[in-house]
């Protein structure tokens, strides 16, 4: 089905608007195509494909407010939608922190969409399956994959006169090898908008490498030590905390962003000062949504600076009662980075651990943002500047704000599920126990 | 990437669902939700055009699945309603096997022309598939049903009940939560009923009605001298059951170490925050646990996560073979392992059995979703890996010729595989009482409700934390502790299982969104035990100062 254009959005959700008799009434026409690849045992396992378009209407009278859905667009289903709204909101127990609809806004047109990777088909699926799975039967070792694309299209308008529209396109591919001997894991991750910069073949024999040179891992201890951390190993802890820089719940007493003596940690230093942090939908490489679905503009936001806690995000309820600007969630993570590559940075370490990659990540203590989880598809000892053998993979107990106190080295970015993170090296990472699996 | 189908609740207290909760279907009215569907007959008519369809085009096998899945989500916090959430989606999902290969589609155009379409499209992807095939199908045998139908035992189904009188317990439970000390409380309700219709080439047309209910409550307490929070949630479990399970009952309560209120088949929700708000208040004062070897008394609120993460994912048959290696992971308990039936996975006390039959369980359902009747089976006997949990498409592979019957999908619009059954310890047959556990231990952890929990991809080794803890020393609860989590392996820990408490002390936990899959499908899976002992189990001390 189609990927619907400004204009043929605009119709609809002006009928919607038109046929609306609530205090205001605000609309979301959203779709997407997608299609997916699923393989395992050296063989294709799954594959499928979807598409959708969906109209969700939102009516309020007063702060009762109604939701309904629809997938169909001509003009009954459209009004019949609107009194659905309209319906629920008149049964629905009033909801204190509705904000009523926003005007106008000045939004910056979104670089998202890239007509390749509209065009992809299940040839091309199959084809990267393939270029994944041959390599590997090649050298002895097993591959799991995944490998999904999309073409979206977002759009809302309200009784306010707001409207705004974005397209989109995106993919993502993991890929699991191990040896078939079981003894070696490696893995991989790629997301992209653009389908030109994506090479299947290139990121599986990254996979298959790591699986072969993670053979026959050695028992090292538990303990504290100097840690590189791969893009994607990082991310693992780092995601959560860029989502979690929410001034309500700081303000509240209940987040690691609150301080000791109540409020919350805008103005003070919380991690090493080489720390910047900001998100950026118009980044190139990592482009994302420029609105919410709210109709807010997004716009470049700096978190940390020098270390120092900048801002805090600020939804539209908690704003209008603590008097200040509202500041959308981030939809996208961006560390700056230095100039060393992976490879300096283990050329550098006298003795460490090369870590790929963190799996099952969990919050131990929300206070001190401790998380525990275990690496996980490449765990190597350093000595000396060179990967010495594989290890065996460790839990570990830490904060990302500990670990970003205890920076050694930033090394290069790299893009991680739509954000921008670079490789680290980080001294007195906390490993708690030893792990059997491979 | 469909983002859209999900809803996230914001705030910390929301925050401790942990995932992102899938909405499945279009909004609807409450009034809705009580409607009747599509009655039977008309249901088989429909279903026996994709299965005549499917033949005619050369498939050796077919089911089809037409389902109304109807779900209603109510979240507040403190006197505030944060959200009502009423959806539906109706719809036919149809799978084949052509050329020994399978193939699946799905659309919400239940007419014989829209089924028929559906139908051709499964049957042209299953062609198309098995040309890059290497593994032919094989299914193990199973009977026609005929016309046969099942219901979830309730006594009140939760969508009959008003939203508002459903808001009102919420909110009177969130009230009695901050008269006693509460900074902040979220509560949810989830209530879910799936209509389900299964009709297959092997001559089975089933017609089920599963209801399922999850109350959810997280209590936050500050303490402004030292800027401390604690959050305690709340001790009801996710069940099959209808609104009855929010009807408290005392015989249905149970009295556990230090003072804690457990619940069996009914809950007491005003209760609950009562207790949570005091016990959130209380954690704020608890000190620091000393790390070292304890003896861990473990409830079954608490352990039954870890028998999920621990005993039912690891057997997994799917997950065994590698075909979930590239997500949630492989297993540790291979089947060279299983094939010398010798494997200790626990000591002789340890007896783990699945089922999709336990009354008030998530996983009861009459029939699975591929037409096979639901069962009990052992998985470890005397401490022995005796099975799997293995579908019809499986149980060769481990030389089987009857599915278990623990095969479904999350929505007519998803393909159904294997999912975890229940999976529950079975209580001790000595009569044994947790206050003569407690009596028993002269130094020990007693861990309440579920808490931190993480394992790795082979499910060896793990780290658990709780609601509630609570120190035991010389036979006696000394009081509540801070900042403990254990780690251990899991053939390590199940073998260092000591003692479990009689059937008296037998309590169901339940996980509601259990995820796997690559698109990822949701499962609702129970667990049953006694309170349970485990020696000389390793639990380190979690604070940490920012």
């Amino acid at each position: 089905m189609a990927i619907y254009t400004k204009e043929e959005t605009k119709a609809i959700m002006s009928k919607a608007l038109e046929f609306s008799k609530a205090d205001s009434c605000e609309v979301n026409l959203y779709g997407s195509n997608s299609g997916n690849i699923r393989y395992a045992r050296n063989t294709v396992s799954t594959a499928g494909a979807q598409s959708n378009q969906t109209l969700a209407v939102q009516a309020n009278y007063g702060k009762k407010v109604g939701t309904a859905t629809i997938e169909e667009f001509d003009d009954a289903s459209i009004e019949k939608v609107v009194r659905r709204a309209e319906e629920l909101a008149q049964l629905s127990p009033e909801s204190e922190e509705f904000m009523p609809p926003l005007g106008p806004q000045e939004i910056a047109e979104s670089n998202q969409y890239h007509e390749s990777t509209a065009k992809i088909d299940p040839e091309y699926r199959a084809a990267v399956a393939a270029t994944s799975i041959e390599p590997a039967k090649a050298k002895g070792v097993t591959a799991a994959g995944f490998f999904e694309d999309s073409a979206n299209f977002s759009s809302m308008m309200n009784s306010s006169g707001l409207y705004a529209y974005e397209q989109s396109t995106g993919l993502e591919f993991t890929v699991t090898m191990r040896s078939d001997d079981g003894s070696g894991s490696g893995w991989v991750t790629r997301d992209y908008n653009d389908v030109g910069r994506f090479d299947a073949e290139m990121a599986s024999q990254i996979a298959i490498d790591k699986a072969l040179q993670s053979r026959e891992a050695k028992a090292i201890e538990p303990g504290k030590y100097t840690v590189i951390l791969e893009p994607a190993a990082s991310m693992g802890l780092l995601q959560n905390m860029i989502f979690s820089f929410n001034a309500r719940s700081a303000d509240e007493g209940r987040s690691f962003m609150s301080k000791e003596d109540g409020g919350n940690k805008i103005g003070e230093k919380i991690v090493d000062e080489r720390i910047n942090l900001y998100s950026d939908p118009l980044h190139p490489l990592v482009p994302a949504s420029t609105w919410t679905g709210e109709g807010m503009p997004r716009e470049k936001t700096v978190w940390l600076e020098n270390g120092v806690v900048k801002n805090l995000a600020y939804g539209r309820y908690w704003a209008n009662q603590k008097g200040v600007a509202p500041i959308p969630f981030p939809a996208n993570g961006i560390m700056d980075g230095g100039d060393a590559s992976l490879e300096d940075l283990i050329r550098d370490t006298k003795k460490g651990i090369l870590v790929t990659r963190m799996w099952y990540i969990r919050t131990v203590d929300p206070q001190t943002l401790l998380y525990t989880g275990l690496t996980r598809d490449g765990t190597f000892y350093i000595e000396n500047g060179k990967l010495k053998h594989p290890i065996k993979n460790f839990r570990f107990n830490e904060s990302p704000i500990i670990m970003l106190n205890n920076l050694e080295t930033l090394g290069q970015q790299v893009r991680i599920d739509g954000n921008l993170i670079p490789s680290m090296k980080i001294r007195d990472f906390t490993f708690t126990s030893l792990s059997d699996a491979v | 990437m469909r983002r859209r189908d999900f809803i996230y609740v914001a705030g910390a207290g929301a925050g401790m669902l942990a995932t992102p909760i899938p909405i499945l279907g279009k909004s609807i009215h409450a009034q809705e939700l009580i409607n009747p569907g599509m009655a039977p007959a008309q249901k088989k008519g429909l279903a026996d055009v994709a299965l005549n369809v499917a033949r005619s085009l050369g498939a050796t096998y077919a089911d089809a699945r037409i389902g109304r899945y109807l779900n209603q989500y109510l979240f507040t916090r403190e006197d505030k309603v944060q959200n009502t959430v009423n959806t539906e989606s109706f719809g036919i999902g149809i799978r084949v096997i052509a050329n020994g290969t399978w193939g699946f589609s799905s659309t919400n155009d239940v007419t014989p022309d829209g089924i028929k379409k559906a139908t051709e499209l499964a049957v042209a992807i299953a062609k198309a598939n098995s040309k890059i095939q290497t593994e032919e199908v094989v299914l193990a045998p199973v009977s026609g049903h005929g016309d046969v139908s099942w219901k979830t035992p309730i006594i009140k189904s939760s969508m009959d009940v008003p939203v508002s009188e459903k808001v009102n317990l919420l909110l009177e439970a969130n009230n009695k939560a901050m008269e006693n000390g509460a900074d902040y409380i979220t509560t949810a309700l989830f209530s879910v009923n799936e209509q389900k219709y299964f009709a297959s080439t092997e001559g089975s047309y089933i017609d089920q009605d599963i209801h399922r209910i999850w109350p959810f409550m997280n209590i936050t307490a500050v303490d402004k001298s030292t800027g401390k929070f604690k959050n305690r949630q709340g001790l009801g479990a996710p069940m099959g059951l209808g609104y009855e399970y929010m009807i408290p009952d005392t015989n249905e309560e149970v009295k556990g170490a230090g003072g804690v209120t457990l619940y069996r088949n009914r809950y007491n929700l005003i209760q609950d925050a009562l207790d949570g708000a005091k016990q959130a208040k209380e954690m704020l004062k608890a000190p620091s646990v000393e790390p070292g070897k304890y003896d861990l008394v473990l409830e079954p609120n608490h352990l039954g996560l870890t028998i999920h993460e621990s005993v039912g994912h690891p057997l997994e048959l799917d997950r065994v073979l590698g075909y979930e290696a590239n997500y949630a992971g492989t297993s540790f308990a291979t089947l060279d392992k299983w094939k010398t039936k010798e494997f200790n996975y626990g000591n002789e006390l340890v007896n783990l059995v699945a089922d999709k039959t336990t009354p008030g369980s998530l996983g009861a359902v009459g029939y699975d979703d591929e037409g096979v009747k639901c069962k009990q089976w052992d998985l470890i006997r005397n401490g022995i890996l005796v099975n799997y949990q293995a579908i019809r498409d499986q149980v060769h592979m481990i030389d089987q010729s009857e599915s278990h019957g623990c095969c479904y999908s999350q929505s007519w619009n998803d393909v159904q595989f294997q999912r975890m059954p229940n999976v529950s310890l079975e209580p001790g047959k000595e009569p044994y009482s947790i206050n003569d556990m407690i009596k028993d231990v002269e130094k020990g952890i007693y861990l309440v409700g579920r808490g931190s929990y993480s394992i790795d991809q082979q499910r060896y080794n793990f780290q658990f934390g709780g609601t509630l803890t609570y120190e035991i020393e010389n036979g006696e609860i000394k009081g509540m502790i801070n900042d403990a989590a254990y780690q251990s392996n899991t053939q390590q820990f199940w073998n260092s299982t000591s003692k479990i408490c009689d059937t008296n002390d037998y309590r169901i936990f339940g996980s509601f969104f259990d995820g796997k899959g690559q698109p990822s499908q949701v499962s609702a899976v129970s667990h049953g035990c006694s309170t349970t002992r485990f020696d000389g189990i390793n639990v380190i001390n979690t604070g940490r100062n920012i």
